[in-house]
């Protein structure tokens, strides 16, 4: 309903304009307004109406922002990145928008201006002015400048960010896949399990080659956890399609692409818990989204990233379970038929001997469930 | 003027047959008649060409428009239900209610109909074929047989695109940019099945198409000017079509085979962009291809593609105001060659898309480096729209208005660019809806606005009769308006990390908290949209019912079009082409408003516009002191 009276509301409107526009057009042809050119009377209307937009306008972009401000990360006074290279972006983001702000006003003013006041009337007549290579040396060098102290600054920050992680950043791997993303961290030792796609099935949804023995301490908690101040390395994958890790308050972006490894690293310098301070709203988390287009639920991979101070954090850590041990129970005890080769038929048959078999068909293990086997003898 | 008004020539449309084929001077004996199909469907005359071309890209921005309506009512509304929307849309969207899956699959096609049939066949399609030859004073485009096929070959394209949209599975819904292994693997969304093929073929044939009319642009430019018109006497429009045609040519062919090589991986089971997947419980054969290798034979095309697009709008702006203004345009060489700078730059700036996509970071810096210097030209050109302006005597109609919005804004929209060319920047911007927002101005309204101006001012000369001013300067008031309320608000958004291709912000706290804004834009949304269909309306009317064209030279300008007869038949001017003496910018000169182009120098007077400064001797008459 609301719909048909918009739709009637715009129709009769269309009607008005048009007869008005009708009328007017008849009535310049027998006040002899010349063809193609326009009348004293019409250049001033509209070069006020000009004059009057720019200065609306101008007062509705910073009004506007104004308004908004209390919203916004970027272009927010008050806003604090969560990251510490966040705080190079945002310094950045702040000298190019007095930059450009600048070149804005100016340029749209004289535009408009100009429109205005050198508008065809009575006394104003055009001047042949074709150029001038002073001027416009002038107006070539002065950009060329300002933009050559841009890409310098933006380039060493750029290098800055993307420098090598540093040798203590923490591991974590997050791979997506439509439409959610899966967290492994390593164990003790720091490394991260071999993966291959071909692996992967409803179990084992990274594809973690349960042969290679780094893979047994690693950790697929169901968040992202991070310490303060303590740098971290992103490595990121995608299983299916082009994803992209999107954290917004941490000012990090980065594609997830099948068969390619990506990573960022940052450091995280606000926990959650001071942020919510910060922000006054003790319900905020840190979010992490997809950005780069991934198929029809690519809006909705939301997934929470914690930041806990050091204390938490270790505690946090030590109730973590290798992933390994959960599931390895699970396995596809098939393997265990490789004693079965051996030269103990009879033992193999006895589940407890059997069980360090379960991992699996790796060499060592392999080879040590042989020796108990033979051991056991 | 009055030396212009030769009411012999004005009878040239009455004229008929094949003018442009000056061997037989004007007289018409052994030439059949015309046909209506040939005249006006298969016709291979220029002006008719450029006319279909308009025609089918209007077409096709109603279409474009109206899908951004209905996907912008679910990013306001997205509890609401719109009836509306079942009824135009069927099953996509059930119950009043826009699907995901249909959501990007109008997101996907809004922007290749924008990008592609509008804003390329429509805006460089129209006025290169209308202008080329009207402008160098050529009878006709060098082959005017290539140049129908190119229309038509635009015309199977657009068919097998709108096939698409009526197909089970619906239409491409991986983006414009179509990136694999999404827009490759049909088990990952519905759209990358039939429809991802029929997008393929479609856009294949649209290159096609593109080749077929640049090649004939380019020619023509080069080798069909009249006597007397060095290149350094073509308007600027010409100088902008011809660049335009010249990147054309060189990066659409790569598009092209990105394309083949996609589908390939598709039907052929090839991995050129395709390795280690794992899709709907299965993990596929591809192996040692690379996603990001499509990114770049893309980008390679989509970034000179934006020049495409702009490059049109900037030569006609350029030539409408420096008419409008009754001065020449500033540093008319100047122009020139920050044209050629931006097409030699379009080339070496791709990859500042993929600052995100895992590109080396080494990499990254020499693309931000090039992108930035792009801005350089650009800028030039804007002080040198603005010092037109400067002490003209400007005619605010509808075209110079959209011409001087046009230059408001390449602002907006170009110093944003700034932002998201520096790979620092562009960490957090990327992919949010401040591109969309930078994009939408800088190139699509921007063009559009080139284009407006462009149909305004040359009207006249397309269909004998003027458009109804009145309703020119509605469209432009509520159109400058809207696009600000539109795309503005957009760059808050974008600072918020607000991301774009969002179905529903509600998932993210951080993302939700634009409700009412996103309410604000969708109805400026819609009266713009309105707002252009009053344009489309006023545009038919006009044709049939606007005020008549009774002097060859309406506005006073200098160049060649404007001394054909008022309806030029096929074949352009009735006897010999004139000859060119001077550049396409003497007004205000010499006491007088304005010298055609085809008028011979005078005694001691010299075609040299490149030496020194003829700043007017007016006292301090440095621009800013005053």
């Amino acid at each position: 309903m609301n719909t048909l009276i918009g739709i009637v509301a715009i129709v009769l409107i269309f009607v008005i304009v048009f007869q008005l526009a009708k009328t007017s057009e008849l009535m310049g042809i027998l006040k002899g307004d010349k063809e193609g050119d326009t009348s004293e009377s019409t250049n001033n209307t509209h070069g006020f109406l000009m004059m009057f937009l720019m200065i609306t306008g101008l007062i509705a972009v910073f009004l506007g922002w104004w308004l908004v401000e209390d919203k916004l990360l970027q272009g927010n006074r008050n806003f604090t990145p969560a990251s510490k290279h966040g705080d190079s972006i945002n310094s950045m983001f702040w000298i190019t928008s007095i930059i450009c702000g600048i070149a804005f006003v100016i340029t749209q003013a004289l535009l408009f201006w100009f429109s205005y006041k050198y508008r065809a009337r009575k006394g104003n007549k055009a001047q042949h002015f074709s150029h001038d290579n002073k001027l416009e040396i002038v107006w070539t060098v002065i950009p060329a400048i300002v933009l050559t102290i841009l890409v310098a600054r933006g380039i060493e920050t750029w290098y800055e960010i993307t420098a090598d992680a540093p040798a203590d950043a923490r591991i974590v791997e997050v791979t997506a896949q439509q439409f959610n993303w899966t967290v492994r961290y390593p164990g003790s030792d720091s490394l991260l399990g071999k993966r291959e796609f071909e692996l992967i099935s409803g179990e084992n949804s990274l594809g973690i080659d349960w042969n290679d023995a780094k893979s047994h301490d690693d950790l697929m908690p169901t968040e992202i956890v991070l310490e303060k101040n303590k740098p971290v390395l992103f490595k990121l994958g995608a299983k299916d399609v082009l994803h992209s890790f999107y954290l917004t308050h941490f000012m990090i972006k980065m594609d997830c692409v099948p068969g390619i490894p990506t990573q960022f690293w940052m450091t995280p310098t606000h926990s959650t818990q001071e942020m919510r301070d910060l922000r006054g709203n003790q319900e905020f988390d840190y979010e992490l989204a997809c950005a780069e287009l991934c198929g029809r639920a690519h809006y909705n991979m939301r997934f929470i990233v914690k930041v806990l101070e050091t204390e938490e954090y270790n505690a946090w850590l030590a109730e973590q379970k290798p992933f390994y041990d959960a599931i390895k129970a699970t396995l596809n005890p098939a393997p265990a038929a490789a004693p079965v080769e051996g030269t103990a038929p009879t033992e193999a048959t006895d589940s407890t001997t059997v069980t360090p078999a379960i991992e699996n068909g790796s060499v060592d293990t392999e080879v040590e469930s042989k020796k108990n086997v033979i051991s056991s003898l | 003027m009055a030396e212009l008004h030769n009411p012999a020539i004005e009878v040239g449309h009455d004229t008929h047959g094949h003018g442009h084929d000056h061997h037989h001077g004007h007289d018409d004996h052994g030439h059949h008649e015309l046909n209506f199909i040939e005249k006006y469907i298969f016709s291979q005359d220029h002006k008719v060409i450029g006319k279909q071309f308009l025609f089918l890209g209007m077409a096709w921005a109603i279409v474009g428009g109206l899908f951004s309506i209905f996907f912008r009512l679910q990013l306001a509304w997205p509890e609401e239900s719109f009836p509306i929307l079942e009824w135009f849309l069927g099953s996509w969207a059930e119950g009043g209610k826009l699907s995901a899956e249909f959501y990007y699959a109008l997101v996907t096609m809004h922007g290749t109909i924008l990008v592609f049939f509008v804003l390329t066949a429509g805006l460089s399609g129209t006025f290169s074929n209308f202008l080329i030859p009207l402008q160098v004073g050529a009878r006709d485009m060098a082959s005017p047989f290539m140049n129908m096929l190119s229309f038509w070959m635009f015309v199977l394209s657009s068919c097998v695109m709108l096939f698409s949209l009526f197909i089970q599975t619906g239409p491409a819904s991986g983006g414009w940019t179509a990136y694999p292994p999404l827009s490759a693997l049909p088990q990952a969304s519905l759209g990358s099945g039939l429809g991802m093929d029929l997008w393929l073929i479609s856009i294949a044939l649209f290159i096609v198409s593109v080749a077929l009319g640049g090649l004939n642009y380019v020619t023509t430019v080069i080798n069909m000017r009249t006597k007397g018109m060095d290149f350094f006497r073509m308007p600027l429009t010409v100088w902008a079509f011809f660049f335009t045609a010249i990147i054309g040519l060189l990066s659409f062919p790569v598009l092209f085979g990105a394309a083949i090589l996609l589908e390939f991986d598709r039907l052929l089971g090839t991995s050129f962009f395709l390795s280690d997947i794992y899709v709907a419980g299965e993990a596929l054969q591809h192996s040692g291809g690379s996603p990001i290798l499509f990114q770049h034979l893309f980008w390679f095309l989509g970034h000179p593609e934006v020049y495409i697009i702009i490059l049109p709008a900037m030569g006609i702006v350029s030539e409408v105001m420096s008419v409008h203004s009754r001065k020449p345009i500033f540093g008319y060489k100047a122009m020139v060659f920050s044209i050629l700078g931006i097409t030699i730059l379009s080339f070496i700036v791709w990859a500042h898309h993929m600052f995100m996509s895992g590109l080396n970071p080494f990499v990254a810096s020499i693309f931000v480096l090039f992108t930035l210097l792009i801005a350089v030209p650009s800028a030039i050109k804007v002080f040198n729209w603005i010092t037109t302006l400067w002490r003209g005597s400007i005619r605010l109609n509808p075209a110079m208005l959209f011409a001087i919005g046009f230059v408001s804004l390449f602002i907006s929209g170009g110093l944003t660019g700034i932002y998201l060319g520096n790979s620092t920047l562009d960490i957090q911007l990327h992919d949010t809806y401040y591109v969309v927002a930078h994009f939408h101005i800088v190139m699509g309204l921007a063009a559009f606005y080139g284009m407006f101006a462009g149909i305004y001012h040359w009207f006249p000369k397309m269909f004998g009769r003027y458009m109804n001013s009145s309703m020119g300067y509605v469209h432009f008031y509520v159109t400058l308006v809207g696009s600000y309320a539109i795309f503005w608000p957009m760059h808050y958004l974008g600072m918020s990390g607000v991301p774009r291709r969002y179905y529903d912000f509600s998932v993210f706290d951080q993302f939700s908290q634009y409700a009412e804004l996103n309410k604000f834009i969708t109805i400026a949304a819609i009266i713009v949209f309105a707002v252009n269909i009053l344009f489309v309306f006023n545009f038919f009317y006009s044709i049939f019912k606007g005020r008549k064209v009774t002097v060859l030279n309406p506005y006073g300008a200098t160049t060649l079009e404007w001394t054909t007869p008022i309806h030029p038949g096929h074949g352009n001017w009735v006897g010999e082409i004139p000859e060119v003496h001077r550049w396409p910018y003497d007004y205000s000169i010499n006491g007088r408003d304005f010298i055609p182009q085809t008028e011979a120098l005078g005694a001691g007077e010299v075609d040299d516009h490149d030496h020194g400064s003829d700043l007017p001797n007016v006292g301090s008459a440095i621009p800013g002191k005053h």
